[in-house]
């Protein structure tokens, strides 16, 4: 059979923590790649190894599911690959069921469904190091006739783990010309659910010699970590050390990005004659790649937590904890993920949505994720906090007043989030909660090079999705903000003569009654690209000529001079809400396909900041007397 | 939810309290609060290994209201809500 030509495509299948995707990872190392099936916004994981007789096999790796019935997106793109349900695909030759041998009586359920399709399937008894240490003993032989499939011990996570498997797929190559029997699957019925099990019971019977000792050690870590007032705790512990991490670690590198912009933006314009080129190159694409990129230390360290935290089951217990809590306001358990990843930017949040099943409770988490405060508002905060709240320290000298109110504009983001869930759950998005059953693995040091891969693959599409948007939207605004040109002789600043400050002066008067003068109109459109992109527009409109921080520390006195205290205050709380990120609204309309949701949000989030600013400036002015 | 009174002799998992055991006697869902079609409750907790026979052991309660409940389902543990518990009548072990 000649290699290249006949390529065998795998599709591996599991159950969530069957250790699935550390397989994908040990087949296929780096060469793998994430794609977008069309028409659904759920990735597929490809990659491809050569087997040892020599054969090229494509591996897929598919979202873990109990069961081919689908509960949520992710799941019905598995049912929809093995059924061969899209285009441009066929069914994969070979199916391999992936399962975690120290809980088989749970994990055989899918093989035996799996068996409905009438394709070549081979069981991959996975984890048996773990299944040994706890002392289970299975006959594999004879699983493998009760079973009817072929079946191969591997372990992921070691070093030659998966020759067994790698055997067993050359072993069926030659077989594989022959046309492969009609699929039998239909949605099982309760009834036949349980024929499964009791099938699985008969089986193990004769297999299944010595079932694995329970997990002790994890037994003993939940006693404390499901406790309600030490996990409680010790989850906020996690979440402080996680915020802590994503502030200090990542300013570093962050500086350094921003500063290799700055040099490159000053670069071009050293180098290149002066004109509308050189300006789109160091205004737009420059600046626009680099707002992006500037994130990227933040969101990787993010990642890093959270790859961690799932790999080591300590995800599902954070959701056993916030249940109830979240609950509530009618949220899931699930959305903390996606709350929490909002923080650094909504962007990845609002993906990590995808893993709730239920759609009105995946949408109620999708429309707060903004809210969160995401790392992009804080160059706007530090800004507006430095020109006008003294840094005074308040309660006896514990507190600085200046981080008090940066806190403040932290919580009411949350507590804004709460309460607009509440509302859409009692309104739009009414219905019964989505019920909580959920596996709670034992506990698993994190493999070092599966959760290197998965950081590799997260940044990859976050750089890819937010980079292309953002990319399109900044040289757009650019476009707006430096078209057409001021005239001959003209004074103030370019931005005025422009587009974007047509348009600013025209919003002007909307905004009068929220104390926003006509400058920070102006730099509220081009603001609309990325929240940060405000300082740089405000920089623009008084005429600032400095970057970096010494823009921050001269903007701050000219800002201290021109603007009131209540005006100052007001945009705080408009930032709090505004929908002030194109890429975020971008992405809600990739996730929910359809302009709908996007646009409510957009609406609702408007709404919210007019109020707030509104209520800020009318109080802010009655109380300082005008 | 929170002061439910335990029954003399509770039927359904939703009833038990931490570190009591069971075994489960049948699945229905007809008293239990939604949003699935009928059926669905059952089939998912079949899938997730809730049958008639299995045994059953409350390992920790969450709060408040000792809601969410980790049980032990013969050799994995499950998450879930006292709500859709409601749907597991059993019989209570020694």
């Amino acid at each position: 059979m000649s290699a290249a030509a006949a390529a065998l495509r795998i599709a591996l299948v599991g159950n969530p923590n069957c250790g699935k995707t550390a397989l994908f990872n040990v087949l296929t190392g780096s060469r793998q790649k994430v794609a977008n099936y069309p028409g659904v916004t759920v990735e597929r994981k490809l990659g491809h190894f050569v087997s040892p007789a020599g054969a090229r096999v494509e591996v897929l790796d598919l979202p873990g599911t109990y069961s081919l019935r689908s509960h949520s997106p992710d799941q019905a793109v598995t049912r929809d690959v093995m059924l061969g349900r899209f285009e441009h695909e066929a069914a994969p030759d070979v199916v391999v069921c992936v399962v975690n041998a120290t809980n088989l009586r749970l994990n055989l359920n899918l093989l035996l469904e799996l068996r409905r399709l009438n394709r070549p399937i081979i069981l991959a008894l996975n984890m048996m190091d773990v299944a040994e240490q706890r002392g289970c003993r299975i006959d594999v032989a004879a699983l493998a006739a009760g079973l009817g499939v072929p079946v191969v011990p591997t372990v992921a996570i070691r070093r030659g783990g998966t020759a067994g498997l790698l055997e067993q797929i050359d072993r069926l190559l030659p077989t594989l010309a022959r046309q492969p029997g009609a699929c039998d699957w239909a949605e099982p019925s309760a009834g036949e659910l349980r024929g499964f099990r009791r099938e699985v019971d008969r089986i193990l019977a004769d297999s299944l010699l010595t079932a694995a000792r329970p997990p002790e050690l994890t037994r003993r870590i939940d006693r404390v970590l499901l406790h309600p007032l030490a996990g409680t705790l010790f989850l906020l512990l996690v979440l402080f050390l996680v915020f802590q991490a994503v502030f200090t670690w990542a300013a570093t590198p962050m500086d350094l990005i921003d500063a290799g912009m700055t040099a490159l933006q000053e670069a071009v314009r050293n180098t290149m004659p002066d004109g509308p080129l050189r300006s789109l190159l160091a205004d737009g694409v420059i600046a626009g790649v680099g707002s992006v990129l500037i994130f990227l230390p933040q969101i990787l360290i993010l990642f890093l937590f959270i790859q961690v935290l799932e790999a080591s089951g300590y995800m599902t217990r954070a959701a056993f904890l916030l249940d109830r809590l979240m609950g509530g306001v009618g949220l899931h358990g699930r959305a903390f993920i996606p709350l929490l990843s909002s923080f650094a930017c909504a962007i990845p949040g609002i993906m990590a949505a995808r893993t709730i099943e239920n759609r009105a409770d995946r949408l109620v988490t999708i429309m707060i994720a903004p809210l969160m405060t995401c790392s992009a508002r804080l160059p706007v905060y530090t800004l507006i906090i430095a020109a006008f709240i003294p840094a005074r320290r308040v309660a006896g000298g514990l507190i600085g007043l200046q981080g008090l109110v940066m806190f403040a504009l932290y919580a009411t983001g949350i507590v804004a989030a709460l309460a607009v869930a509440f509302v859409l759950k009692r309104t739009t998005l009414r219905g019964a909660r989505e019920p909580l059953l959920m596996e709670l693995p034992p506990y698993r040091w994190p493999n070092p090079r599966d959760v290197l891969l998965g950081l590799v693959e997260r940044a990859r599409t976050f750089l890819w999705r937010a980079g292309t948007t953002i990319f399109a939207i900044m040289v757009l605004l650019w476009f707006l903000a430096s078209w057409p040109a001021p005239p001959e002789g003209a004074t103030g600043s370019a931005i005025d003569h422009s587009l974007a400050g047509m348009i600013g002066h025209a919003l002007a008067p909307l905004l009068a009654p929220v104390g926003f003068n006509w400058q920070i109109a102006i730099a509220l459109v081009p603001g609309m690209a990325a929240r940060e992109v405000l300082v740089a527009a405000l920089g623009t409109v008084y005429a600032m000529s400095e970057t970096g921080e010494a823009l921050q520390s001269t903007l701050a006195g000219a800002l201290a001079a021109d603007w009131s205290l209540p005006t100052a205050l007001a945009l705080l709380a408009w930032f709090v809400f505004a929908p002030q990120c194109v890429s975020t609204l971008g992405v809600v309309r990739r996730e929910t396909n359809s302009w709908r949701w996007p646009l409510i949000m957009f609406g609702y989030l408007m709404a919210l900041a007019y109020a707030a600013a509104f209520v800020t400036f009318r109080v802010a002015s009655a109380l300082l007397g005008g | 939810m929170s002061a439910l009174p335990r029954p003399a002799t509770p039927r359904l998992l939703a009833d038990l309290g931490k570190g009591q055991r069971a075994r489960v006697v049948a699945l229905d869902e007809a008293g239990v609060a939604t949003p699935f079609a009928a059926g669905e409750i059952e089939r998912r907790l079949v899938e997730m290994g809730v049958v008639e026979g299995a045994e059953l052991e409350i390992l920790h309660e969450g709060f408040p209201g000792r809601d969410p409940i980790a049980v032990r389902v013969d050799e994995h543990v499950l998450a879930l809500r006292r709500n859709e518990a409601r749907a597991i009548q059993i019989a209570l072990l020694a």
